[in-house]
Order: C-alpha cells, then sequence, then structure tokens
C-alpha cells in the first residue's frame, strides 16, 4: 500500500516540478505587465522541439540545450515587441486574446518548421529506473527535481539581490513609481517575457526524455500551469511553485485513488474551489480595489 | 445541305463524345491532415496523392485521366461534414475516399447514404460496417478483430485474466468496449481497467494500481498516438514484469523509436506492411505490401504507416471498382466494390459481400512483437 | 477592470442603428438564397447563422457587460447534448427537449453564474475556462450517454409530426431564430437593463454607486447569453443529425471569442459580421491546409493590435470621416 502511495508522490512531484516552471513563467510576465501570457506553454514546447532538431542533427546534448533556451527566449522576446507592447493599455480581454492568437500562431508555425509527429529526446543520464521506498523513479526526474530546484534558488537570488531584479519587482509593485525612479519599464517588460520563455524552454527539455515533445504539447501544460500560479497565488513566486507541487501531487493522488479518467478535471475542479473561496491563492496578496 | 447539316450534327456529337472522355475521374477526400490526427491524415493524404500520380503517369482509368480533389478536416466532425457536401454538391466527386477518424466518417454516413455517394471509409470503428449500409465501406481491420487477435495469442500463451489501460480517444473507448465484449468468448477475464487523459505525460498511477491487482498474466493497453508510447516506457519503469500488448493502432516504427529500449518484448497485431521485407515469398500479400513500403519510402523518405496502407488499399478498390463497372455511375461502382473477391492490398485479402463492407477476417491480422528495435513476425 | 497597470479605457461607440440594422438583416437572410447554388452553400449559409447567434448573445457579455467567457463552448454542447440525449436515448419529443434543455442551461448557468462573475478580469477568464473544460471532459468520458468522444447521431427535429430536415428547410429556421436572437439583443442593450450593464462596463463602482446591483446584472447577462449559445447548440444538432465534443471544448470557445472580438465588441451586427468572417475563412483558405492555424493566429494578433474596436465598428468610424 504504501508503495503504491510512494510512486504515486513521486510521479507527481515530478510532473509538478515541471508545472512549477512553466506557473513561474506565468508569474514573471504577470508582475511586470498584467498580462496572463497565454502562450506560456508554447515555450516549453520551443525549448523541447528545438534540443531534438539539434540533437538529431549531431550537436551534443550540453550544447543543444542553451542554443533551445535561446531560441525560445528570443522568441519570447519578439512576442512582447510585435504583439504585446503595440497593445499597452488595452483591457484584459484584448491581452488574452492577443495571447492566445499568439499561441495558435506559434503552434501552426511548429508544424511548418518541424512536423506533426511524436518526438523522444535522450535521457540526460541513462534510463535505469531507481529504486526509493518501494516505488521506482526514473534518474531524469530527479535531473527534474534538481534544476527546478536550483533555478528556484537562482531566482531568488536575482530578485532579491541584484539591481535588474529588483527593478523588476519593483515595477511589479507599481510601475508608475518605478518609472519615476529610473527603472526603464519597456526594459523590464522585455526581460520578462525573455525569462519566462528561458524558463519554461528548460521545464521542456527537461521533460521531453519522460514524456516525449510535440507540436502540442504546450497546449494542456500551459493550462495546468496556468492553473498552478492561480492556486499559489498569481503574482508569487514561492506560491507558482507551491501550486505546481501541489497540483502535481493531487493530479496523482486523484487517478490512483478516486478516478483516472477524471484526472485531468482535478486540475480545473481545483482551480475552480480556489477561486470561489479563495481567490488570491495560497500566497497571493490580496488586490485592493482602486476606486 | 442536309449531308452538311448531319455532317456537322457529327462533328458535334463527337467532339462532345470527346469532350466527356475527356472529363477526369474525381476522386474526393477528407482527411485530417492537420490537428490531433495529423499522423493519420498526413499519410494518407500522400499516399493518394502519389498513386493518382502514378496511375495517371500510366494512362489513367477507362482513358481518362483521375483527379483528386481532397480538404483537411483536422479530426473535426463538423468540418468533415461541411467538406463531404462540398465534395457531393459542388465537386460533384464520383467517389469518395477518406474520414480518419471513426467520429468524422460516422457524422458523414447520413450524407452518403442520402445522396447515394459510394463512401469508402478509413477509420477503424467496428461501427462504421455494423450494421452494413448500403454506400459505406471500409478498409482497416476494425476494433474488435484487433481484440479477437490479440485474445487468440493470449490463449496461446496460457494468459486468462489481464488488465487493461486504455485512453481517452474515440479509437482507445472503441476498442475498450470491444475487447470487454468479446473477453468472455475467448475465456479471458479482465479484472483491471484503467483510463488516462488525453494529452497525460505519465501513467505510472494507472499501472501502479493494475500492478497491484492480484491475477494479471498480462497488459493491454487499447491506444492510440502518444499515450502507448508513454505507458510502455511507464510500464518498464515499474517492471510490471507480464507480457504488454499494444493496439493495431501503434503498429509502426515511430512507435518504436518513442518507447525506445521499453519496447523491446511488446506484442501487437498489425498488417503484413510493417514486416514486409521479412515475409516469406509464397505469401500472397509480399508483392503489394513491398510495393508499396518501397515506393512510399523512396518518395517521402520516411517510414510507411499503416494508415497510409489503409488509404492505398480504398484508392485501389475504388479504382478497381470503376475498371468493373467501365463508368463513373455511382449505383455501377457500389455494386462493382461489393462484388471484388480475392483483392490482395496492404490490409489483407478482401473478400466484399452485400452483408461485409470491409473484406477482411482475422487472418488478416499478423502478431508482431518488437525484436532488437524492429517488427517481427510471430510464428 | 481597475487593475493596476497599463490602463485606456476603450470610448465605446453606443450608437447602433438599430431599425437600418435588422431591416438590412432581414432583407439579407431573405435575398441570400438567389445566390446559393447547391447545398453545401446553404449549409455554410446556416452554420454562419448558428454561430451568429452564439456570438450576438457572447458579444453581449463581452462587449457590454465587459466580462469574458472562455468557456461558452460549454454552453452551446450542453444545448447539443441535452437535445440530443433527451430525444435519442429518452424518446422525448425534440421540441419538448429543446425546452427543457434551455431551462437546463439557463439554471445551471444561474448557479455557477453568481460565484464566477464575482471574479474580475483574469480571474474571471480562468473561472469560465475551467468550467468550460471540465464541462468537455464530463461529455467526453460519459460514453454511454453522450458517446463519447466518436459522438452520437441525433433524430431529426419533428415539429407536430412534420419532420423538419434538409439544408432548404434548416436555413429559413436558422435564419429566423438568427433575427429573432439580434432583435432581442438589441431590445436588452436599450433597455434600462441595458443601460445599467453599459453603465457597468464604464465603471462597475460608479455604477454600484448609482444603485445598480452589480453582480445581479452581470449574472442575469451570463444566463442569457448561456440561453442563446445552448439554443443554438440545439439546433445545431438536430440539423446535423450528429454531434461530437468537437464542439463543447476549448479550441470552440476561443474561435467563439474570436469571432465577437474581430466582428466588434459592443456590437451586435458586428458579432454576425465576425460569426461569418471567421465561419468563412477555413472554407475559403482550403488551398492553404498547413497554414490555417498560422492565418488563423494571424489574424487575432492583428485585429487586436490595429482595430482593437473590431471590424464593423472601425469600418463605421471610417465611413463616418469620409462622410465629414
Amino acid at each position: 500500500m504504501s508503495a503504491q502511495l510512494a510512486q504515486y508522490l513521486l510521479s507527481g512531484l515530478t510532473v509538478g516540478a515541471i508545472y512549477a516552471l512553466v506557473a513561474l513563467g506565468f508569474a514573471i510576465i504577470y508582475n511586470a505587465s498584467h498580462v496572463i501570457n497565454f502562450a506560456q506553454g508554447e515555450f516549453v514546447m520551443i525549448g523541447g522541439m528545438v534540443s531534438v532538431s539539434l540533437a538529431n542533427a549531431g550537436l551534443p546534448l550540453p550544447l543543444a540545450i542553451p542554443v533551445a533556451v535561446l531560441a525560445a527566449a528570443a522568441v519570447g522576446l519578439a512576442l512582447e515587441k510585435f504583439a504585446v507592447e503595440p497593445a499597452r493599455g488595452a483591457s484584459v480581454v484584448t491581452l488574452i486574446i492577443i495571447t492566445i492568437g499568439a499561441s495558435i500562431l506559434l503552434r501552426g508555425l511548429a508544424t511548418l518548421v518541424w512536423d506533426k509527429n511524436l518526438h523522444p529526446l535522450r535521457p540526460f543520464s541513462g534510463d535505469r529506473p531507481i529504486e526509493l521506498a518501494g516505488a521506482t523513479i526514473l534518474p531524469q526526474s530527479l535531473w527534474v527535481l534538481g534544476v527546478t530546484f536550483a533555478i528556484v534558488l537562482l531566482l531568488g537570488w536575482f530578485f532579491g539581490r541584484t539591481l535588474t531584479g529588483k527593478a523588476m519587482l519593483a515595477t511589479s509593485y507599481n510601475p508608475l513609481a518605478a518609472r519615476l525612479c529610473g527603472v526603464n519599464v519597456r526594459f523590464v517588460l522585455l526581460l520578462s517575457f525573455g525569462l519566462s520563455a528561458a524558463l519554461g524552454a528548460v521545464a521542456g527539455i527537461l521533460i521531453a526524455p519522460i514524456t516525449l515533445t510535440s507540436w502540442d504539447v504546450g497546449v494542456m501544460l500551459g493550462l495546468k500551469g496556468f492553473a498552478a500560479a492561480i492556486l499559489g497565488g498569481l503574482g508569487s513566486g514561492a506560491g507558482a511553485v507551491a501550486g505546481g507541487l501541489l497540483l502535481g501531487i493531487a493530479e496523482s493522488l486523484g487517478a490512483g485513488y478516486v478516478s483516472s479518467a477524471y484526472k485531468d478535471a482535478i486540475a480545473f475542479v481545483i482551480i475552480l474551489a480556489v477561486l470561489f473561496f479563495m481567490p488570491s491563492g495560497l500566497f497571493g496578496k490580496k488586490s485592493a480595489e482602486r476606486v | 445541305m442536309r449531308i452538311k447539316l448531319l455532317a456537322s450534327l457529327a462533328a458535334a456529337l463527337f467532339a462532345a463524345g470527346a469532350a466527356i472522355a475527356q472529363q477526369p475521374i474525381k476522386i474526393g477526400a477528407f482527411l485530417s491532415v492537420t490537428g490531433g490526427a495529423a499522423f493519420l491524415g498526413d499519410p494518407e493524404q500522400k499516399t493518394l496523392e502519389l498513386y493518382v500520380e502514378k496511375l495517371n503517369a500510366a494512362g489513367g482509368i477507362l482513358g481518362r485521366k483521375l483527379q483528386l480533389i481532397s480538404y483537411d478536416s483536422a479530426g473535426d466532425a463538423e468540418k468533415a461534414r461541411t467538406f463531404a457536401k462540398r465534395l457531393i454538391e459542388q465537386d460533384k466527386v464520383d467517389v469518395i475516399v477518406g474520414g480518419s477518424t471513426t467520429g468524422e466518417t460516422m457524422a458523414v454516413v447520413p450524407l452518403v447514404e442520402a445522396a447515394g455517394m459510394p463512401f469508402i471509409s478509413l477509420a477503424g470503428a467496428v461501427v462504421i460496417i455494423e450494421p452494413v449500409k448500403k454506400w459505406v465501406f471500409k478498409t482497416p481491420h476494425t476494433d474488435r478483430m484487433a481484440c479477437e487477435r490479440i485474445f487468440l495469442d493470449m490463449r496461446a500463451r496460457k494468459i486468462e485474466s489481464i488488465g487493461l489501460i486504455s485512453g481517452a480517444g474515440g479509437f482507445d473507448k472503441s476498442m475498450r468496449a470491444e475487447c470487454l465484449k468479446v473477453a468472455p468468448a475467448y475465456k479471458i477475464q479482465i479484472v483491471a481497467d484503467e483510463a488516462y487523459g488525453g494529452g497525460d505525460t505519465d501513467m505510472t498511477a494507472q499501472l501502479t494500481k493494475i500492478k497491484g491487482t492480484p491475477g494479471v498474466q498480462a497488459v493491454l493497453n487499447a491506444g492510440f498516438g502518444a499515450g502507448p508510447a508513454i505507458v510502455t516506457k511507464n510500464f518498464r519503469q515499474l517492471a510490471i514484469g507480464v507480457p504488454l500488448y499494444q493496439s493495431h493502432g501503434v503498429a509502426s516504427k515511430e512507435f518504436i523509436k518513442l518507447a525506445g529500449d521499453a519496447a523491446e518484448g511488446v506484442r501487437l497485431p498489425a498488417a503484413a506492411l510493417l514486416v514486409a521485407e521479412t515475409l516469406p515469398d509464397a505469401d500472397p500479400q509480399k508483392k503489394v505490401v513491398v510495393g508499396y513500403s518501397r515506393e512510399y519510402t523512396a518518395r517521402f523518405k520516411s517510414d510507411v504507416s499503416t494508415f497510409g496502407g489503409h488509404a492505398y488499399d480504398g484508392l485501389m478498390l475504388a479504382v478497381e471498382a470503376i475498371r468493373r463497372s467501365a463508368s463513373t455511375n455511382k449505383e455501377a461502382i457500389r455494386s462493382a466494390l461489393e462484388s471484388i473477391h480475392g483483392y490482395v492490398g496492404t490490409g489483407g485479402v478482401v473478400n466484399m459481400s452485400a452483408g461485409d463492407h470491409m473484406g477482411l477476417d482475422v487472418s488478416a491480422f499478423r502478431m508482431l512483437e518488437v525484436s532488437k528495435g524492429n517488427w517481427v513476425l510471430v510464428k | 477592470m481597475g487593475e493596476p497597470g497599463f490602463h485606456r479605457t476603450e470610448h465605446v461607440d453606443w450608437r447602433t442603428p438599430r431599425t437600418g440594422g435588422m431591416a438590412l438583416l432581414a432583407a439579407v437572410v431573405l435575398v441570400l438564397p438567389l445566390a446559393l447554388i447547391n447545398n453545401y452553400w446553404y449549409e455554410v449559409a446556416i452554420l454562419v447563422g448558428i454561430n451568429a447567434i452564439v456570438c450576438v448573445g457572447l458579444n453581449l457579455l463581452i462587449g457590454y457587460a465587459g466580462q469574458i467567457s472562455l468557456g461558452h463552448a460549454g454552453f452551446f454542447g450542453l444545448g447539443a447534448y441535452g437535445s440530443a440525449i433527451l430525444t435519442a436515448r429518452y424518446g422525448w419529443p425534440p421540441l419538448a427537449a429543446l425546452a427543457a434543455t434551455t431551462a437546463g442551461v439557463a439554471l445551471l448557468a444561474l448557479l455557477v453564474g453568481r460565484p464566477i462573475l464575482k471574479l474580475k478580469g483574469h480571474y474571471l477568464a480562468m473561472a469560465t475556462l475551467g468550467m468550460g473544460i471540465i464541462i468537455s471532459i464530463v461529455v467526453v468520458t460519459e460514453d454511454r450517454l453522450t458517446g463519447g468522444p466518436d459522438g452520437m447521431s441525433v433524430p431529426a427535429f419533428t415539429l407536430f409530426g412534420l419532420g423538419l430536415a434538409g439544408e432548404r428547410v434548416w436555413y429559413w429556421i436558422v435564419g429566423a431564430a438568427l433575427l429573432a436572437a439580434v432583435w432581442l439583443a438589441l431590445n436588452l442593450i436599450e433597455s434600462p437593463a441595458g443601460r445599467a450593464l453599459r453603465a457597468l462596463h464604464g465603471s462597475e463602482v460608479g455604477a454600484q454607486v448609482s444603485g445598480i446591483d452589480a453582480t445581479r446584472a452581470k449574472v442575469a447577462v451570463f444566463v442569457i447569453s448561456a440561453v442563446f449559445a445552448s439554443f443554438a447548440g440545439s439546433l445545431s444538432a438536430h440539423y446535423s443529425g450528429f454531434i461530437t465534443p468537437g464542439k463543447v471544448g476549448f479550441f470552440h470557445s476561443i474561435e467563439l471569442v474570436t469571432m465577437v472580438v474581430f466582428g466588434g465588441m459592443a456590437s451586435t451586427f458586428g458579432a454576425v459580421i465576425g460569426a461569418a468572417a471567421l465561419t468563412l475563412l477555413p472554407q475559403l483558405l482550403t488551398v492553404l491546409k498547413e497554414y490555417e492555424m498560422v492565418v488563423f493566429g494571424a489574424v487575432m494578433i492583428a485585429t487586436m493590435v490595429f482595430l482593437p474596436r473590431g471590424f464593423l465598428p472601425s469600418l463605421l468610424i471610417e465611413i463616418k470621416k469620409k462622410g465629414k
């Protein structure tokens, strides 16, 4: 029995770490611009697909990965420059439509640049399962958890200790005041998109050896990452991570103990519950409505 | 005066006759070239294009060229209906080959029945031809046949109770329902029945449950698309240790590539197409499958797929029916289709009849196993 | 609205040429059959009509009340499956099934609307998204009732024993329904309730200070737009004779919002035009089947960046400018 539980928890943590990275991407963009980037899932896809292409072309993984991350970051910057910036100041609905349009566009481009098939990526350090508490975990899962942990620490240092990071935080609290203090808000916006895209790409590369990648992996991952961000509290980095891990575990336990057919619905039922009873999520700040 | 009139009349008739003779034979198609079912529609589209081209290069049919009019229904049943209507009413085609998925096919059935249009479907579920519909035919093996073939192999290995895992797609659900229905007839007991969602990336929870169910001697994954590859990898990761069977939906080299080493030892029912080169020379299908396999690979530089093979069979059956009826009269084409016997396709030897609009039986399915990264025939 | 950050209130033009527009629409509906050569063209016209009915209702919610719903395909699907299941599995007469389904969806929208519409902006978007996805997952999973992913057959619509089938008959049914829907929407907008809605859009706090019960008004519009969608769904099910879960999912919800936004928010006729444009697009782009997604995404982005008010209102403004 407890071996089963251990298995559910380990699988849940692995997929939860991926949700956490995607949710972090949402949080960073939201903090800088109050835009929900529905194309976040597509960065995950780009990271995975570009690495696969480069790896197939013969590039060794340690080189392919950084290039893929940079490629995704470039797409993120382009998205901000050409789709979000021209519509600055527009209403919530408008911005939502723009980013959804961007995600559709990116997926369409993916089918043209690559193809409609699934692609595997070589696991970083082999795929002999490791026994842990009666359950098994793949070495790749350890990579996922380890890298996510490292990234969270890195981001904490970035936002807490570097000037650029603090500038980004300042923009999220009050853009006008930040601008008055000399922060280049436009640059912060661009950086936030680039950074989120990089995070998404890392998630995509980490998970591709386990779950395969294709032109449309971004859709569900994006939606669930968004759900995790809301669960943790939109705009809170710690919340995004906590939300992601909790969501992953909840899904795994739900599938194991309740109903495997309704596994996908679990994420969205949780979201509705959170939104109805606790809209600012676990760690979010209660926003005051300005008259 | 009268001779001039007669002469010009004769000339006009001759010209008209020649004009009609130049009119191409129109083959209509609606396929899921993009969207979630793209790996069905893409090889189907390519196959139809390739062979219409080849047939035209060889002089066409009945002295007329073939024209392929094909639309992308993207896996959407409503789009499929609209495009089928377009093919019937606007493009006025002579026969339709298409319908990559069961949902799209079933949505179109009322249309072709009402319009009297011969329709050869490329989708898998048994409901398409059972009950038999006058104008609807199909080339792929049914999911029920897949279950039967698998159960036969299980009995041969003395397996009596199994675990079942399937996805959320139409193919998965349909095959699961058929397997549950026919299992008792083969004395197979299904003691665990789990499901996963469409975009799921981890099935260890469901497989752990199956592993923990007592009496499981084998696991059957009635799945299609990305799911089965992940199930296979998770299966190995959890070291469940019993035989794993997959469905004919993943009968492709692609699957082995995706599942990697985990695929070793996996069995599934498939058309002879997958093992074309290793078939014994005496095998009736060898010539056709080797021919298709080589031509497709040479042109498109990618592995041959059973779905492309179904499209090949569909087109060839349609063309054969047109040849036999020596016209493009739809009723004539339909009866000609029904009377086809002993036609050798990529899926098997086809024997149609008024009561059987698919023409294949369980022997058309071969049992294959993954061995050293390749498909081999199980004796 | 009222979120901190970049913010710009759009000045929406409320003048809808009511009688002129209705007359024009009625004329188009009456005269169009002359141009419809065969059943395929009728089919496309009917599809446009059905989408337009949903969009007119959705536009009340998004354009006039300033809310958002990313899950409206859920209501459309409930209408379609409700009618389908009651007539196919339980043998109900289609008219009774239609009435019961519409009433059921209205009730659901009322129950769900209250908690959902207390949310704003992205939270509202996410909640409606979640609702829509949950509905589509249930439809796909409960296959004994719904036929699952492969869908189910729907019996033809019969009215007092008379079977209504065929493209020509349905063209008039859908045409009449569309005219009724547009008329209802226009009347709602001009009514006191409608003005309350528009006040909400401008400033929710301001409206509340003026004595408008914001939540009640929003829920009312939500229910009305859900009813429009459900009704259109029932019509669609009987017309097609077959339904699949494809129409219940997230992508269809996005298509609907795009139609409303493209055609013109806060413009009922804009919603009709948006529905027409985006229903015709895939039919026209068949040659470019590989590029369809790219074009669709580009259209969405370009419209929002260059024509944020939507196609029709921008066009009307251009015409007025030329007129000066």
